[in-house]
């Protein structure tokens, strides 16, 4: 088992580590608890959604400062950017940090996923013979992968004792010296601003990759002529709508969740719509000389926009910590025909308008 | 910040409870408190469904049916007539909430 820990140890040193240190069940590598600019740019890309994939850190156990046999082991995810947050609060700390395989996703996706899981922490703690690198039998696991390990059952099957730590990382240090408890504030989790506001990209960039198609056919929808596909009836005719579906992803995707708390109603899907009414509210007058006289696009306007930014507004359930499955199983219950009906109403309002405009009726 | 009122599936029997503590070490919105050597709830309505006290509580006195709260994902389930995982795919490392 010691060579199969070596083997992780490569000659060259992945930018994270400083050096190695030996420990009875091999070498492991000593981590920096500062970034460098890669992982600065790291996160930056992950969090915008470009670079999701693959950003991992290999399993296995790790050192933060000088620890010995009865330092604290800290174990956490191996999506990188949970180890890199991990090592960077420990900063100024001796500890052992045991990284499991959750297939590079972070820790409490893979806890609610089933890969940050008690058969992942029993596996990992006996690969890499933690028992012959540290004297007591404790873990410290971060409480949001709760949700995918159970204390008791790990227990049972290492010797090790399971505690649950902060939820942020960055309490670890105040957790320590308290003599490993939590204060309430440490073990909720929030939502504030920034956190909503660094979510945001990971809302707007789905939507956006569905943009085209629905730009395809606004163009398609008012370049259609009796004579053909005109591309100026197209462009200035299809142009208040292609803006008003640019103002619905602003405001589903980026206003509703920033201000998430200062829209009124519980409901996501009540959020949006109300945010989707309030766009149209202040869009519409500026719109309003071209499309005035259009009160079929006008009606087709108010039926589509206001229900796609509550669509839009209730993607953002996934990215939350408070909403749970059966409420949002609920709004989709009551949303989604509501959605269809309102896009096929909208599309008939415009299918009317165009034979009117064809001068067919 | 609170989702709706009285969906939650969480239960509760209190008669169960060893009062080990683990549910309010565990639950990261707040639900329980300990209170005479007991956990109590304190706002269900807080509840998020995450499952982690049900996972934790070895006295069978918790029980959820926990899932993720995620549109994207139950939209897919309620496709393909699965259960909704967490909008990621199965290859390693794919893109997650």
């Amino acid at each position: 088992m010691q060579l199969q820990t070596l083997k992780f140890v490569k000659k060259e040193l992945p930018p994270f580590a400083a050096g190695t240190i030996a420990t009875p069940a091999g070498t492991v590598y000593k981590v920096r608890t500062d970034w460098s600019r890669a992982d600065t740019w790291g996160m930056v890309k992950s969090r915008s959604g470009g670079f999701r994939m693959n950003y991992t850190v290999a399993p296995g156990l790790y050192a933060v400062g000088d620890p010995i046999a009865a330092s604290d082991v800290f174990v956490t995810a191996n999506y990188k950017l949970s180890f890199d947050i991990l090592r960077r609060e420990l900063k100024g700390l001796n500890a052992w940090v045991l990284v499991l395989d959750t297939k590079s996703i972070n820790v409490w996706c893979a806890a609610g996923k089933g890969t940050f899981s008690t058969e992942e922490v029993i596996k990992r703690v006996s690969t890499v013979n933690l028992d012959k690198v540290v004297s007591h039998r404790r873990l410290i696991l971060p409480q949001l992968g709760a949700v995918g390990v159970s204390a008791s059952a790990v227990q049972k099957a290492t010797g090790f004792r399971v505690s649950f730590g902060p939820v942020q990382a960055r309490d670890i240090p105040a957790y320590v010296a308290a003599g490993y408890k939590k204060t309430t504030e440490m073990a909720t989790i929030k939502f504030p601003i920034k956190d909503r506001m660094i979510l945001t990209p990971m809302e707007i960039n789905p939507a956006m990759k569905k943009f085209p198609w629905f730009v395809g056919a606004v163009l398609i929808i008012f370049g259609l002529q009796p004579q053909g596909l005109l591309f100026s009836d197209a462009f200035y005719g299809g142009l208040p709508f292609l803006l008003l579906g640019l103002l619905t992803v602003f405001s589903g995707a980026f206003l509703t969740p920033v201000l998430l708390p200062f829209v009124p109603f519980r409901s996501f899907a009540l959020k949006g719509l109300f945010m989707g009414i309030l766009a149209m509210l202040v869009a519409m007058p500026l719109l309003g000389p071209v499309m005035r006289t259009e009160y079929l696009l006008v009606a087709a306007a108010w039926l589509f926009f206001p229900a796609m930014t509550s669509y839009i507004a209730l993607q953002f359930t996934g990215s939350t910590t408070f909403t749970g499955m059966t409420g949002v199983k609920k709004e989709l219950k009551i949303g989604l025909p509501l959605y269809i009906t309102a896009a096929v109403l909208s599309l008939v309002l415009l299918a009317v308008h165009k034979v009117r405009e064809w001068g067919l009726v | 910040m609170k989702y709706l009122a009285d969906v939650t599936t969480l239960q509760y029997s209190s008669e169960k409870c060893a009062g080990c503590g683990r549910c309010v070490e565990v639950c990261p919105q707040g639900v329980f408190v300990m209170q005479d050597k007991r956990a109590t709830i304190t706002d269900k309505d807080r509840c998020m469904e995450c499952g982690a006290c049900a996972k934790n509580c070895d006295f069978g006195a918790l029980s959820v049916s926990a899932g993720v709260g995620c549109a994207a994902a139950i939209i897919t389930g309620l496709l393909t007539g699965s259960e909704p995982t967490c909008g990621c795919s199965d290859t390693p490392g794919a893109s997650c909430c």
